[in-house]
């Protein structure tokens, strides 16, 4: 069998950028709960704040180092396996990654230390606005990486001169039109993930018994974050969506899984949409709720994937799925968050175990959701690197053959999975110790200053407070 | 045409950018290079606690020259990284096993030797690598339409090999300078013992790479013997450092090793870049062929300007905040 190196390209790629992308997704929102957790303390003084921000600083430590250590593959891997692409957009992506660097990675690298090490170093403000510099730090990295995303959806600001991007305007360029859309729809998904990760992991304590003050406080405090974030989710996805259909239409084709171009267009429910034959089996949908959703009028046209020759289209089925998968999810949140609004406004939040048990199973939930929106979107753009301007086999660096990037896959699936298991291992075991094991000691001789030292729970050793 | 030529000056900055990097990865890589040689677990405790607070600060330097190269020289990022397509990946998967070793090693308790070995192995291969990708760029790349069109070994070569090994050495020498500076009692005695191998070991190399270089590479002998009224303040400083720093060992002088290391290793630097001159890619392409656009670079720039001045401020402020010796007993495990 032929060795494509395109295809094992991408799957690298969307291999790599798929495992960095579900830590940054959690710590972004998660640096927000614990700056908010750091406020509240230096306002009213409340020990149950600190107890939560130590253990979640812990928390953040470990997920955080498995974000630094993912991501340095990531700054590498455009120029090892995308080098005609890295070399065209370079005076695009070149300064912008760098920003990134100089503006977010550093500010992030020195406060933290502040943040795990330094409570009893510095003054409790320092400590307060260590944790808020984290919490900034992370939004100014996200701010230039989806606006480098985003431009390779809606290339703007930019003119094509011998295969070389040009810049023409750096405000277009980096505000290009699905920026902002874009953005708002990851920072909500960060919220997300944090909030139903500490949801879950404070109904665990709770149905075990176990720090039932900070527990139930977290709880509650939580539930009706997500109240609201779920449903603001709801309304930025679907300006996200109209924003797609306006600039990408193919995509939101495929997303819908519709052929033929439609006046009133149905929301499809389920289909197995077929590329080759270029049609669905077994469809069933609502009767022209597409067209309602994405024109505001009942028989709205939105244009089918046959407006495109079949080389122009994106992969159906994936899009089409992970679609679904990602929209199912968020519902599912909406309904638990409102759910547990309800269960807070009668005051029986945690009295309902059957409530707090599906608290837990739904920690998952927002991992899935983020990636399958990611596959949505990325899988979506194909067959484009640049979308409309330059295509993805035409992106490849030209000396890389089968094998290597065979070699690599490979090579990046083993380590990965190392890491990950060590990490993910590591983590159970920190949330098992519970924040118990994290109360404020006076002091704690902190010299070195590394995201996962300040975590002392042994690696191979029972944990304490917990059965395994 | 222009007033200033900002290729030159971004020359200047990710030139001191990929430096920094070397000198500060460099020390805690030589540590980890060293590691199984070390006398006792206490040592190696000591050692690790003596670059854990900075060593990810350090491996940010890395970060910022991929995405400077990017920026600032696009035709050098989209040669060498194909080109060293299997060493790039050798030495970030080297990069991941250290860094995870580092967190993990203190946490685990019956399988501490395994981060103990992925420690080290991630480091000597992450040296290893990066002294290919120096042999690498003397050897010069197969180049057209400005892609690489080589095959994927062909910078292993023994010329790179030799290379590699020497930049092994040079963190070595690095990092046991490092060590005598941040420690005492055993684990420093023991470095002051490994010095002079060391010091030794990258002299070897030096004439060794100093002697093949002009003989494989005709433009290089070139150079040198047209600009032989300078070029020979290199050798002699060489050999001067190394004298002064067989001295200190003699005198034990703290904080003479690790200083006359650095300026062994700018030294070096700055001999490679001037015998490579002007080449980003050799043999054909100059910086000035490897540059972005003027807009890019500007736009880059400015910001710069503003934000590498705090971030040399914080990352001073970090060691110093760190300063001192360290002992194995402070900091990580309890």
């Amino acid at each position: 069998m032929e060795l494509d190196p395109v295809l094992l390209s991408r799957i690298q790629f969307a291999f790599v950028v798929s495992f960095h992308a579900i830590f940054p997704v959690f710590t972004i929102g998660l640096a927000s709960y614990i700056a908010f957790l750091e406020a509240r303390f230096y306002r009213t003084g409340h020990p149950v704040y600190e107890e939560l921000s130590h253990f979640w600083i812990r928390v953040f430590a470990v997920v955080f180092g498995m974000g630094v250590v993912s991501g340095i593959v990531m700054s590498f891997q455009f120029g090892t396996n995308w080098s005609v692409f890295s070399f065209a957009a370079a005076n695009f992506l070149g300064p912008v990654l760098s920003y990134e660097v100089v503006t977010a990675f550093f500010l992030e690298a020195v406060f933290l230390g502040v943040l795990l090490f330094g409570r009893h170093k510095v003054p409790a403000g320092t400590h307060l606005f260590a944790a808020i510099m984290v919490a900034l730090g992370t939004f100014i990295s996200s701010f230039w990486i989806i606006s480098a995303n985003s431009w390779m959806h809606t290339p703007a600001g930019v003119e094509l001169q011998d295969g070389i991007f040009r810049i023409t305007s750096w405000g277009e360029a980096i505000f290009n039109p699905s920026f902002w859309p874009r953005f708002f729809h990851m920072a909500l998904a960060s919220f997300l993930t944090a909030g139903f990760v500490v949801v879950g992991v404070s109904a665990w304590y709770l149905r075990q018994g176990r720090v039932r003050e900070s527990a139930s406080r977290a709880l509650a405090m939580t539930i009706v974050l997500l109240a609201v974030i779920a449903p603001a989710q709801l309304v930025v996805g679907d300006l996200h969506g109209l924003n797609t259909f306006e600039h990408q239409p193919e995509k939101v084709a495929a997303m819908e899984g519709l052929w033929e171009t439609t006046e009133g267009a149905p929301l499809l429910l389920f289909a197995l949409p077929s590329q080759s034959q270029e049609r669905n089996f077994l469809e069933i949908g609502i009767p022209k709720l597409a067209s309602l959703v994405l024109t505001h009028q009942l028989d709205g046209e939105v244009r089918g994937l046959k407006e495109w020759a079949p080389e122009d289209r994106p992969p159906v089925a994936p899009v089409f799925w992970s679609f679904r998968i990602m929209v199912a999810i968020g519902l599912l949140m909406i309904t638990v968050a409102i759910t547990g609004l309800v269960l807070r406004l009668r005051g029986r939040l945690t009295e309902s175990p059957r409530f707090l048990r599906l608290c837990t199973w739904m920690i998952p939930t927002p991992f899935v959701a983020v990636l399958a929106g990611w596959f949505t979107t990325e899988v979506g753009r194909q067959p484009w690197v640049v979308h409309g301007m330059m295509r993805v086999d035409e992106a490849i660096t030209p000396s890389l053959t089968g094998p290597m990037a065979l070699f690599s896959l490979v090579g990046f699936i083993l380590v990965y999975s190392l890491v990950f298991i060590a990490g993910a291992y590591y983590l159970v075991r920190v949330i098992r110790s519970g924040p118990e094991a994290y109360r404020p000691q006076r002091e704690e001789e902190g010299r070195p200053k590394r995201p996962l030292s300040a975590v002392d729970t042994p690696l191979d050793e029972a944990p304490m407070g917990a059965s395994s | 045409m222009e007033l200033i030529d900002l290729t030159l000056i971004w020359l200047v900055i990710i030139g001191l950018g990929v430096f920094m990097y070397v000198l500060m990865d460099g020390f805690d890589l030589g540590v980890g290079i060293l590691f199984p040689f070390a006398p006792s677990d206490q040592a190696r405790n000591a050692m690790m606690n003596s670059v854990a607070p900075v060593w990810d600060g350090n491996e940010t330097w890395l970060v910022l020259s991929g995405a400077g190269l990017l920026a600032a020289f696009p035709l050098v990022y989209v040669v060498f990284l194909p080109a060293l397509y299997i060493g790039v990946f050798l030495l970030l998967t080297g990069l991941i096993f250290r860094g995870v070793a580092f967190e993990f090693r203190f946490k685990a308790r019956t399988s501490r030797y395994l981060w103990d070995r992925a420690f080290n192995i991630g480091s000597t291969i992450a040296a290893f690598a990066q002294g290919a990708v120096v042999g690498a760029y003397i050897q010069g790349f197969r180049v057209e339409n400005f892609q690489y069109v080589g095959g994927a070994f062909d910078w292993l070569t023994p010329f790179t090999v030799m290379t590699g090994l020497g930049v092994v050495a040079g963190y070595a020498l690095l990092g046991a300078a490092w060590v005598i500076m941040k420690t005492e009692g055993e684990v420093q005695a023991w470095a002051w013992r490994t010095l002079p191998w060391l010091l030794a070991a990258v002299m070897i190399v030096f004439v060794v790479v100093s002697v093949w270089t002009p003989l494989a590479q005709p433009r290089v002998l070139e150079r040198w013997l047209d600009n032989a009224y300078v070029l020979w303040v290199f050798p002699t400083a060489t050999v001067l450092v190394a004298g002064y720093v067989w001295r200190a060992i003699r005198l034990r002088h703290e904080g003479t090793p690790f200083v006359a290391a650095m300026i062994l290793f700018a030294l070096f630097y700055l001999g490679l870049l001037i015998s490579m001159w002007p080449y980003a890619v050799p043999p054909e392409h100059t910086f000035w062929d490897a540059a972005s656009a003027p807009e890019s670079q500007l736009f880059l720039l400015i910001g710069f300007l503003f934000v590498i001045p705090i971030v040399l401020g914080y990352t001073a402020w970090t060691y110093w905040v760190f300063r001192g010796k360290v002992s194995d007993k402070v900091g990580y495990g309890h």
